[in-house]
């Protein structure tokens, strides 16, 4: 068996880990490009979002290269991302391919459903080794997710364009090769001193050291936000114009909300954000609406100096929260803008809005002081 | 006074207007529907949605400003879900949250969130809730409640006899359509099923009138309201994954009964711009009529806020035109 599953950032040194600790043969499709891209809106309906349509390309890439199987989250709605696995499946059936496509659903309260699921990947004479790879797994998790912290905090005051980019791909490397969770522990404290070292000024991370430094908060649907290659590099392109990102979704957090605490049942952080967003949107709409109104408002609170909301084209969750993200922003006094991006966006078109937001804020806030 | 509450001409109107009607009625208040669908309805919900957002959402907004200026309420349920496990669509469920937002001169709205997805005991302290706005007297809600249901049950009733939800509501129960006089009748007329979401399909001015059209060209048209939903849950179970947005599950049952071979002689999809449940019925469709040896004639037409008359027109009659090629074989 050959396994195979879709990009998701920077991600996949995690996922890897964890299938490869379980003795399962991993096929990598390549970082997605303007042909992941292309071949995927070829093969894919017109009005899918942006994650459904560079998923096929990657399995197409990945079934060149000899994959035979994909793994593939499922969902309950009402977003589309539920619906991923089936239109995949079709699509690539359609096209001719040969696979297995395996569909994790989430456990619902039934943690047992879920390793049943796993074990039906690996085989059962495998689950023994299952507790030390999720070890490993979670350990570059949570240490890519803290890699990326600092980045975002950093970026701005690197000495020269692009060092602090350089020296995390280095570390990522190096968090890909550990083989245990005290190596990858010993990786990111590396690089995390290295990324000081780089930076003007070498005080505590995450204090904004200068505070005309525009503070900008990044909401939006998943994937768009942990994808560098969908969002056009957001959050390099606005720190490279020395602007703090503060991204409001990280992967570990949202594994431990939607599979640990769904499994189990407990009670789920996300009220916190739910309970910030009632003024404006007081139900749930699937996807990551309610969750992005949330943290607007909750940046607002803290005061940062703008959001950036990130969605696919279609997207109907990120719809609804774009609708509301005016009045917010009205209300709040917190500059808003809309990316909504699909196969057509292109880099410069991005940047130049960026450049005008970024100004704009800048602008205000020499005003304000 | 007696209070008037307002209902928008869009989206479930189409499905549910008879029930909430009765319920408002015999609670002792005035519905009030807004006119036909128009270019400047239309305008008017453009002007205050942002540009992604479908093309019967703005419709829905233009015809809650139309409203009002002339009721005291505007009624936006949050309808979420009619049936276990299954939702109708994310837009639906923020609705009124958007209208609240997008309309600001709206005096007052009545928004009950109607959820049946896990359990119905919210659903009936919702529904109790919002009977309150009107009386006091918990039997006088139950009894609305009652008669609701029956009006909607008599209303699924006529649909199912091959009346459109048009002609079930609003034209005292004549048919209006399928009529073509003057016709021979040794022709056989070509059956279309039209594969779509009621507020499209049903809407003059969002549809093109696209069933009308179909009709003078002589062809008769079958809805997936008119089939049994027996026979639409069955098909619909064909594909791989339960489907669960309750109204695109029931297109894509319609869907896949039309593509058999022998049920109708052409298959015919219309949906909005960007409407994201028929982004992925719309694929299924596809990949079961090119899965299937003989194919029915299949098209999809895609309708927003630019589409023109004439461009609708010409791509119909191509495509009768491909009908009757098929059935002379």
């Amino acid at each position: 068996m050959k396994l195979t599953f879709a990009h998701l950032g920077d991600y996949h040194i995690a996922v890897k880990a964890l299938f490869e600790t379980l003795g399962v043969d991993v096929v990598l499709p390549p970082p997605p490009t303007k042909r992941t891209m292309s071949l995927g809106s070829l093969n894919s309906p017109e009005f899918a979002c942006l994650p459904l349509k560079i998923g096929i390309g990657n399995y197409l890439e990945a079934l060149e290269m000899g994959a035979d199987t994909i793994v593939m989250v499922g969902g309950i709605g009402p977003c589309r991302l539920g619906l991923y696995c089936e239109v995949q499946r079709q699509i690539l059936e359609g096209l001719g391919c040969d696979f297995k496509m395996i569909v994790l659903e989430p456990p619902q309260g039934r943690p047992d459903r879920l390793l049943r699921q796993v074990r039906d990947i690996i085989g059962a004479q495998r689950i023994s080794r299952l507790f030390d790879a999720l070890r490993l797994t979670w350990s570059k998790l949570t240490a890519i997710d803290r890699l990326n912290k600092i980045t975002l905090c950093l970026r701005p005051f690197e000495k020269r364009k692009g060092d602090i980019t350089r020296v995390y791909e280095a570390s990522l490397r190096r968090i890909d090769e550990a083989a245990s969770p005290k190596e990858v522990q010993a990786a990111a404290g590396n690089a995390r001193d290295a990324m000081k070292s780089v930076c003007k000024t070498e005080g505590r991370i995450g204090k904004a050291e200068d505070p005309l430094a525009p503070r900008i908060g990044i909401v939006g649907e998943v994937f768009m936000v942990l994808e560098p290659f969908a969002n056009c590099e957001i959050e390099k392109r606005l720190g490279e114009m020395g602007v703090i990102v503060d991204r409001s979704i990280y992967l570990s957090d949202w594994a431990v909300e939607h599979v640990i605490k769904d499994a189990f049942r407990i009670f789920r952080k996300s009220k916190l954000l739910n309970e910030m967003a009632k003024p404006y949107l007081c139900h749930f709409v699937g996807g990551h609406g309610v969750e992005t109104i949330g943290s607007t408002v909750a940046y607002a609170n803290e005061g940062l100096d703008g959001v950036i909301q990130v969605a696919p084209f279609t997207c109907m969750p990120e719809i609804i929260a774009q609708d509301i993200l005016a009045k917010i922003s009205r209300d709040l006094g917190i500059p808003a803008m809309t990316l909504v991006l699909d196969e057509h966006s292109s880099d410069t078109g991005v940047l130049t809005r960026l450049e005008a937001f970024v100004d704009m804020i800048a602008m205000s806030k020499c005003r304000r002081r | 006074m007696k209070e008037t509450i307002g209902i928008p001409r869009a989206l479930l109107y189409y499905y549910f207007y008879p029930a909430w009607r009765a319920f408002f009625e015999s609670l002792g208040r005035t519905c009030r529907v807004s006119g036909k669908t128009t270019k400047s309805v239309i305008d008017s919900g453009i002007k205050v949605t942002v540009d992604e957002a479908c093309l019967p959402v703005k419709a829905y907004h233009g015809h809650v400003m139309a409203l009002s200026g002339e009721c005291d309420n505007v009624f936006v349920p949050r309808l979420v879900s009619v049936e276990r496990k299954a939702y109708i669509c994310p837009k639906l469920m923020g609705l009124p949250d958007m209208v609240r937002h997008n309309c600001r001169d709206i005096r007052g709205i009545i928004d009950p969130c109607i959820d049946m997805s896990s359990n119905s005991w919210a659903y009936i302290k919702e529904l109790y809730a919002t009977g309150r706005l009107f009386t006091r007297n918990p039997l006088k809600i139950f009894a609305a409640q009652h008669k609701a249901k029956q009006a909607h049950y008599e209303f699924v009733r006529l649909l199912q006899a091959g009346l459109t939800p048009i002609d079930a509501m609003e034209n005292d129960f004549r048919p209006s359509h399928n009529l073509v006089s003057g016709q021979d009748k040794s022709v056989r007329r070509p059956i279309i099923g039209v594969v779509g979401h009621p507020y499209i399909i049903y809407d003059s001015f969002l549809g093109m009138n696209i069933l009308d059209k179909l009709n003078v060209m002589g062809a008769k048209t079958v809805t997936m309201e008119m089939l049994q939903p027996t026979t639409v849950q069955r098909e619909a179970e064909k594909c791989g994954k339960k489907v669960f947005w309750t109204i695109g599950r029931r297109l894509l049952g319609a869907g896949y009964y039309f593509l058999r071979p022998g049920t109708v002689d052409g298959c015919l999809q219309v949906s909005a711009f960007a409407c994201g449940p028929d982004s992925f019925i719309s694929e299924f469709l596809q990949q079961e009529s090119a899965r299937s040896k003989r194919r029915v004639p299949f098209m999809t037409i895609v309708v927003d806020e630019h589409t023109g008359e004439a461009g609708i027109q010409t791509r119909l009659e191509a495509f009768m035109d491909i009908v009757e090629r098929s059935m002379a074989r």
